[in-house]
């Protein structure tokens, strides 16, 4: 079975200050699955977990494309999908129309240039006893042919002062570092290659607050500078938001609703995205018992077993037999400006029928 | 007995100093110290890694390490009786008892070859030197009561066979056991996905109303304070920057540091501005500038900052901060603020 409302799908048919710039990457119906084995000598498969299933999206030139959800929505494997580190069993990635799962040797060689990532934890990610130089320095060693004209070691001071790094401590290790500092050397080494494109995983998540708000700001002015494309994978809702021009939300492997971050966050149309958004504490006490809520009962299920149709109508209180029967496609819906994957999508925050647990106070409007 | 009135705090902090002994010289974890918790009511703790606010929940507990950890001075006093001259085994009995603690990692806090039932029931069994059956079935009503689903069938189970989100309740379910008075939770639900951060930080609302607990909210989320908080207490490089009621914290911040803080973090409901980051970092707790903690990141720093310490003082009713130049920063904004 086809899907041609996805396949079209550009999202955002709002106001997208993108809509028009070229499409630098391009996910179609991507596939994980891991196998779940038995037994230690002879391995039967006794199932898979769903890690990525049936995932589309575009990401345009310039943008920064969100990716919320929470742990074990499969917003990691998506990661290393789109970097090839792991193969997809089904899908399609092209990177600037050339079909980047099918790329082998010097050809992938020369596109995973392009396309470089950002770790969660600057602690484990840089090798301790390889000096800032050096580690910055490590992609031309393995891309010779970008062997930068003014030579390594000038190149990776530039990059220092780009990220905002003193360029004298080129001799300095990972400990002399603080987690900000450090998370600005991985930036650094990924901007080393000149890439189109910027894989963030995480990548404020193990920061202060003080220091997180120094690393975003620089992601932002490294985007305007150097033209990149983010896409940027968060579990926190208030960071995406700052930092995302469209946003997705995943849930079980799936995208449950793909649009400008305006559209997300002003009128989520998904049960699930109303429930997480509203679960999000705001800094105000004011709002105290004045914001609605919905807290949804139970934990996510488990992804080597999802339930039947719509992933989340376990946990949701407008489920109906629909929900049940048929799996919700991520397309456009009538009075919803984004796509959602919902058979009752709406973006008002119909809480109608909800469970018990789901309190609800207007006085937010 | 201990009938006393709700004016009494149940727990007050005087000038507490804690200190780490090191290679790098002796670093000042928690340096002069002052909270007070009454019952019913919720403190928070507010800091960024290294401002010592576990620490201050570890030597409140009883549990720092020491050494290298070393209690260099103040006092503790629970109900009116310092905890820290009191005798070994007496405050061994109030721990538990009296005193209850739930750490953020809830996998690595609790035994993962035991049942989790048998961890509850431990509390029944080590204080109130209950049977085991009758610890069992004690231990069961716990885990109803934080809502754990099929408690009888699961009591026996593992810790690693509950998700990040039942385990916290697990651990919330042994603190709260004996009906302590005071609970210090620390980042109880910073490794927890948002939503089921909403249950829990709920459950631990209505178990504090039940039992009229004390509760002291170790966090870095300022979000999660705006929502629970009564009481909060901001901290940097061992020392309260600035302490009030919740509200005076967010509408009228006083110190430098507090306004940078909240200036910082990305709002859900927030417009896209650019964020106000504060410069540099926090100093190295072996090395404190002689002045202000604050002062080589803080805009508005004076040579007086640099030199002189700012003691924490009282600018307003119940609000106070260590800033040489608080109310001038409260004034600014009221100018801003009264034409419009």
């Amino acid at each position: 079975m086809s899907l041609p409302e996805t396949t079209s799908a550009a999202a955002g048919r709002g106001e997208d200050p993108f809509a028009d710039a070229e499409v630098v990457l391009d996910v179609q119906n991507l596939v994980k699955h891991f196998p779940l084995t038995q037994g230690i000598v002879f391995q039967r498969r006794v199932g898979a977990v769903q890690a990525v299933d049936d995932v589309s999206f575009q990401l345009r030139r310039g943008e920064t494309l969100g990716i919320v959800g929470e742990s074990g929505c499969g917003k990691s494997t998506l990661a290393k999908l789109l970097m090839r580190l792991e193969d997809p069993d089904a899908g399609a990635v092209s990177f600037r129309g050339e079909d980047f799962l099918a790329a082998k040797g010097e050809h992938l060689r020369r596109l995973r240039r392009k396309i470089q990532i950002i770790f969660q934890d600057p602690y484990t990610s840089l090798n301790p006893r390889m000096s800032v130089g050096d580690i910055i320095a490590e992609p031309f060693s393995l891309h010779p042919e970008e062997k930068p004209a003014q030579g390594v070691r000038n190149r990776v001071k530039e990059l220092l002062a780009l990220v905002g790094l003193n360029p004298d401590h080129i001799n300095r290790y990972p400990h002399q570092f603080s987690g900000g500092q450090r998370q600005r050397i991985g930036i650094a080494r990924g901007l080393a290659l000149n890439p189109d494109v910027i894989i963030c995983d995480e990548p404020v998540s193990a920061l202060d607050v003080s220091v997180q708000a120094q690393v975003m700001n620089l992601l932002d002015d490294l985007q305007q500078q150097l033209g990149l494309s983010y896409i940027f994978i968060a579990h926190d809702l208030s960071v995406v938001r700052h930092i995302a021009d469209r946003v997705g939300v995943m849930y079980l492997g799936r995208l449950a609703e793909l649009g400008t971050e305006e559209e997300i966050y002003r009128e989520p149309s998904h049960p699930y995205t109303q429930a997480l958004l509203s679960a999000v504490p705001v800094p105000d006490p004011t709002l105290r018992g004045q914001r609605e809520q919905i807290v949804l009962a139970g934990d996510p299920p488990n992804p080597a077993d999802p339930p039947s149709g719509c992933r989340f109508r376990t946990r949701c209180w407008k489920a109906t037999d629909i929900c049940t029967t048929q799996e919700p496609q991520l397309v456009s819906r009538p009075g919803v400006s984004q796509l959602s994957a919902c058979h009752h999508a709406a973006p008002d925050w119909e809480v109608e029928g909800a469970p018990d647990d789901a309190r609800r106070n207007d006085d937010s409007a | 007995m201990t009938n006393s009135s709700t004016a009494e705090p149940l727990l007050e902090v005087r000038d507490l100093q804690v200190e780490f002994r090191t290679k790098a010289g002796t670093a000042q974890a928690v340096n002069g110290l002052n909270v007070t918790l009454h019952a019913g009511e919720t403190l928070a703790i507010l800091g960024e890694s290294g401002s010592g606010k576990s620490v201050t929940a570890q030597a409140i507990m009883g549990i720092l390490d020491m050494p290298p950890g070393h209690i260099a001075g103040g006092e503790i006093r629970y109900r009116g009786e310092d905890l820290l001259q009191m005798p070994d085994e007496r405050r061994r009995r109030l721990r538990g008892m009296n005193i209850s603690m739930i750490f953020q990692d809830a996998l690595s806090s609790l035994n993962p070859v035991l049942p989790v039932g048998w961890q509850i029931g431990e509390m029944f069994r080590v204080h109130r030197g209950v049977k085991r059956r009758e610890a069992r079935q004690k231990a069961v009503e716990m885990m109803e009561r934080v809502g754990i689903p099929a408690a009888e069938k699961r009591a026996g189970d593992f810790p690693h066979q509950f998700s990040g989100g039942m385990r916290q309740r697990i651990m919330i379910a042994m603190a709260i056991a004996l009906d302590p008075d005071v609970l210090i939770a620390d980042e109880p639900t910073t490794a927890l996905d948002v939503t089921v951060q909403a249950q829990v930080m709920r459950l631990l609302k209505q178990l504090q109303e039940e039992f009229n607990m004390g509760l002291i909210l170790i966090t870095h989320d300022l979000g999660v304070v705006a929502d629970v908080a009564d009481k909060i207490a901001v901290m940097y490089a061992g020392r309260v920057m600035e302490a009030s009621d919740v509200y005076s914290i967010y509408s009228s911040a006083a110190h430098p540091y507090t306004r940078g803080l909240l200036a910082s973090i990305p709002r859900v409901d927030g417009a896209d501005e650019r964020l106000d980051a504060i410069p540099g970092l926090p100093p190295a707790l072996t090395d404190m500038p002689p002045g202000c903690p604050f002062s080589p990141r803080c805009a508005f720093a004076t040579d007086r900052c640099r030199t002189e310490r700012p003691e924490l003082r009282e600018i307003a009713a119940g609000h106070t901060a260590a800033c040489h130049y608080a109310e001038d920063f409260i004034t600014a904004e009221e100018d801003q603020h009264e034409p419009a």
